[in-house]
């Protein structure tokens, strides 16, 4: 993420800009002058977000005087590889776009170098989550490329296949792919190999964390029942700021919203104030961050199967943090998914922020006060002036079967079963 | 809290379909003078939900959107207590993508309730043949007339149960918790039929165990009828023992339906392959194609557990999707080791293993009528005479969160072509099949098959179209009063 203060006689200029990248509002133009973001082979998500938070007066409620904050813009993007050859590419091929949209921010000259200048703006997430990892963006096209190729293949002569078993339907569409990608009109490509220094940092993460925690054990063990005496605590006597939203703001997010099957989510909102919670923020991110990385099934956030990806960002300093994420659904759908299917992870993070619905231990009720749950969230929800993803149509769902398809077709001999689990994806 | 729901003061509606009053007829309203609309209001005898030995032989219900609460001369303040998807309205131009009306369907084409076409009020009249239009005219007279504009008026026909399709209509209703027995759970593991009163009823804790928002008004002594609102003593509940009614007219377009099937089945006879019966989920007598696993012949006693590939009822078939029939988890843990694998994201790696959102969140309770003369699928061929009046549903469900609830539904279950880990289809009978934006189609319908191959109907028609539809508050009967003023 590319963060940077915007200079207030330069806003409107900055949001006519951002609204010039969109055929229509929550409708990006693929191919729109300033940032052509579908020239980007690397490029799965892309935003670029205004961070007017509206409610910087919550802090109130702790007996604070709100701080002046000036207003950020954000530039987020999902992409396969390194960040520093991205910025390259994004300078090569949007530079004068980019040099358009950043002299609207502060720091910014026009002689400046312009991948310098991004790569000392960057904020990094305090946790992120990615789908499947090391699916790019080419296989996603390619293997949906794939699905659609046998997907016509068998209704082209459904008779052909009609008293087919399994493994005879298998091996037809195996050879017609072989013949498709002879004739050059399907193209697989192979995995492409991780690079070592990359999976040599990534196995020191698996192993140095928990070694981590298991040297300051005793420290944490120690710790740990004040922690929970000050938690009780706080989670009595937090103050709720959940006001019913307003209702012209919930419209026009909702205007930005439903023009693919995935949408976007920017949500953002201050941290309660003092150590307590900023310290447990960091605990719960690191979880995740970890769990994120190492543990989970690829396609899966717990139970949740509709997130492609997100993160957690500290927004200049350690007040105010922002949540992105990209979900397949309606925002109604995704907030019932979270309550009913991740509710604990969701109350651990979110229960930090300023005017969260009352949780206890700290994973438990919180977001199951539904309704003011989802006030909550709508009112600390941004809109995201710009979005784009590479793959429209695409759900995750959709992305995870077409590997399956993929990786099936790459294998000569299933068994029945395997050829009857993998026939049934089609 | 858990107080007996006083049925003098909910309309009878919510608990009765007035099925032994086959006559009904809807008006759609403008408020011409507000005065008048008001007295009306006080004086009109709606009908509560008390039961009467003997039953009543007609019926008055009425129900108000947000701009006939508005013409009533009500405080903006109390406006703002009903829900964000209420006061936008159904025909909001995000609120089109989200439900599907979109080209054919869009508001701009529909005959009521479009842009500039919304109604103020709903007048809703029951009756049994031998007095209803005596009822109609002594309801609809004088101050009727000076105090109301005419906008549409939705006739309806009594189809004997059978939708104009031809099959058995209206089986599955959720069954409502009225005595509040049912406690409120963190994790339910079996689907069941009985649902929290407060799904339907503002006023009384949910599924969730919560009371869903609604307005509150101040306590004095216009609002001193009113119940006090549980969460601040100071107010007043005006939401309490009121709903959300939600109307669609869907035209059905039966001899497409009809001419479709027997196109693809290259036969005559309707339930030729089985296919009308696969795309709805039942048999034409109402029967789900999964076998009811209770005792008797209830027809809404199933779930989907013993079919979890589709053989029997295909995902994609309209009584599937608009009800899937599960629980909150994809299994019942063994252990709690096993729940917190599951929990995590690590116990269900199957390609369709929990896709879908747990049902009980997502019910709604059905109260639409049928319109036009019966045609039978023997008969239903094309081309229609040219004077064929147009036969449908009335829609009509009772939700206390119509956004978790019909258009949850209507969103990302009838009308997703992702729905249940699918691609390129929609609800293959209720369904706008235009593509979404990066898909190639929508109009497929897929019968898994035992031997793993999908059997692919493809060019699938779109045989429903909407009309007109709006979101009405249903006040109760103290509430109603309450906004007609002094």
């Amino acid at each position: 993420m590319v963060l940077a203060v915007v200079i207030p006689d330069r806003e409107s200029r900055l949001r006519e800009l951002l609204a010039s990248m969109n055929h229509a509002p929550g409708r990006v133009d693929r191919e729109n002058r300033l940032v052509p973001f579908a020239r980007f082979p690397a490029l799965h998500m892309a935003r670029l977000v205004l961070l007017d938070d509206k409610t910087t007066g919550d802090v109130r409620a702790h007996g604070l005087e709100p701080r002046e904050y000036p207003l950020y813009l954000a530039f987020l993007g999902d992409i396969d590889g390194a960040e520093r050859d991205f910025l390259e590419e994004l300078a090569a091929k949007a530079g004068e776009g980019l040099r358009e949209i950043f002299s609207c921010c502060e720091g910014f000259s026009p002689e400046d170098d312009l991948v310098g200048w991004m790569w000392s703006h960057r904020s990094p997430p305090l946790a992120n989550y990615v789908n499947t990892r090391g699916r790019t963006v080419r296989q996603v096209h390619q293997e949906a490329a794939l699905y659609e190729a046998l997907e016509k293949r068998m209704d082209g002569s459904p008779e052909e296949f009609a008293g087919l078993n399994p493994r005879e339907v298998h091996s037809r569409l195996r050879k017609f792919s072989g013949e498709e990608q002879a004739a050059g009109r399907l193209t697989l490509s192979p995995e492409e190999p991780t690079p070592a220094g990359w999976w040599i940092r990534d196995k020191l993460h698996l192993v140095g964390m928990p070694l981590l925690m298991l040297l300051l054990s005793p420290i944490l063990l120690l710790a740990l029942p004040v922690y929970l005496i000050i938690l009780r605590h706080r989670e009595k006597t937090d103050p709720e700021v959940v006001p019913v939203y307003d209702q012209e703001a919930a419209d026009h997010l909702s205007e930005l919203e439903d023009h693919d099957v995935t949408n976007q989510f920017s949500a953002m909102g201050s941290l309660k104030p003092g150590l307590f919670r900023l310290l447990t923020t960091y605990a719960v991110l690191g979880v995740v961050d970890y769990a994120a990385r190492h543990l989970v099934h690829a396609g899966r956030l717990g139970r949740i199967r509709t997130i492609h990806f997100a993160r957690w960002v500290f927004v200049a300093g350690k007040e105010r943090m922002i949540f992105c994420s990209n979900y397949d659904g309606s925002v109604e759908s995704y907030m019932d998914d979270f309550i009913n299917k991740t509710g604990f992870g969701l109350n651990a993070s979110f229960s930090n922020g300023i005017g969260y619905p009352r949780t206890n231990w700290l994973i438990r009720d919180g977001c199951r006060a539904e309704g003011k749950y989802k006030e909550y969230l709508r009112r600390h929800t941004l809109p995201t002036q710009v979005w784009y993803k590479a793959y429209p149509g695409l759900t995750a769902v959709d992305l995870e079967r077409n590997t399956r398809i993929r990786k099936g077709l790459d294998t000569t001999n299933l068994s029945r079963e395997e050829a009857l689990e993998w026939a049934k994806l089609l | 809290m858990n107080a007996q729901v006083d049925f003098s003061d909910v309309q009878g509606l919510v608990r009765f379909g007035y099925k032994r009053m086959t006559k009904a007829h809807y008006d759609l309203l403008q408020v011409k003078d507000a005065g008048a609309a008001r007295e009306w209001l006080r004086q009109a005898p709606v009908t509560p939900a008390e039961t009467r030995d003997p039953p009543p032989k007609t019926a008055l219900q009425v129900a108000f959107t947000v701009e006939g609460i508005r013409a009533l001369g009500t405080d903006e303040s109390i406006i703002e207590g009903f829900s964000h998807e209420f006061r936008s309205g159904m025909a909001a131009s995000f609120k089109a993508r989200q439900l599907g009306d979109t080209g054919k369907n869009a508001p701009e084409n529909w005959e009521w309730g479009g842009p500039g076409k919304e109604p103020h009020l709903l007048v809703m009249l029951f009756g049994e043949p031998d007095v209803f239009e005596d009822f109609l005219s002594a309801q609809t007279g004088g101050l009727y007339q000076q105090a109301f504009e005419l906008q549409a008026c939705l006739d309806t026909a009594d189809l004997d149960g059978v939708e104009p399709f031809g099959f058995a209509d209206g089986i599955s209703q959720p069954k409502i918790d009225w005595e509040q027995k049912k406690k409120s759970r963190e994790i339910v593991y079996t689907y069941e039929n009985l649902s929290a009163l407060g799904e339907f009823l503002l006023g009384y804790p949910n599924e969730y165990g919560n009371l869903t928002r609604r307005p509150l008004v101040d306590d004095n002594a216009l609002s001193s009828s009113l119940d006090p609102a549980p969460e601040d003593p100071r107010k007043r509940d005006l939401g309490r023992n009121g709903t959300y009614l939600v109307l669609r007219q869907l035209d059905q377009d039966v001899r497409k339906f009809w001419d479709f099937i027997r196109k693809q089945t290259g036969s005559e006879d309707p339930d030729a392959d089985g296919l009308a019966a696969a795309m709805v989920g039942r048999h034409r007598d109402g029967s789900p194609l999964v076998k009811p696993s209770g005792q008797g012949d209830d027809d809404n006693n199933f779930n989907f557990d013993a079919d979890p590939e589709g053989h029997q009822c295909p995902f994609g078939a309209h009584v599937r999707r608009a009800n899937p029939r599960n629980a909150d988890y994809p299994e019942r843990p063994r252990n709690i080791f096993r729940k917190l694998l599951v929990t995590l994201g690590f116990g269900t790696p199957g390609f369709r293993d929990d896709v879908m959102s747990s049902v009980r969140f997502h019910r709604i309770l059905r109260r639409g009528r049928e319109y036009g003369s019966e045609l039978k699928p023997e008969d239903a061929k094309g081309p229609p005479p040219a004077d064929e009046p147009p036969r449908g549903l009335h829609f009509i469900c009772l939700n206390a969160n119509i956004c978790r609830q019909f258009e949850f539904i209507q969103n990302a279950w009838l009308n997703s072509t992702k729905f249940a880990a699918m691609t390129g289809e929609r609800d293959p009978l209720v369904g706008n099949h235009e593509p979404p934006a990066g898909c190639p189609v929508a109009n497929h319908f897929n019968r898994p098959g035992k031997d793993g191959l999908r059997q692919r109907v493809t060019g699938l028609e779109t045989f429903v179209t909407v009309r007109g539809g709006a979101y009405f508050f249903l006040p109760g009967l103290r509430a109603l009063r309450y906004l007609a003023g002094p």
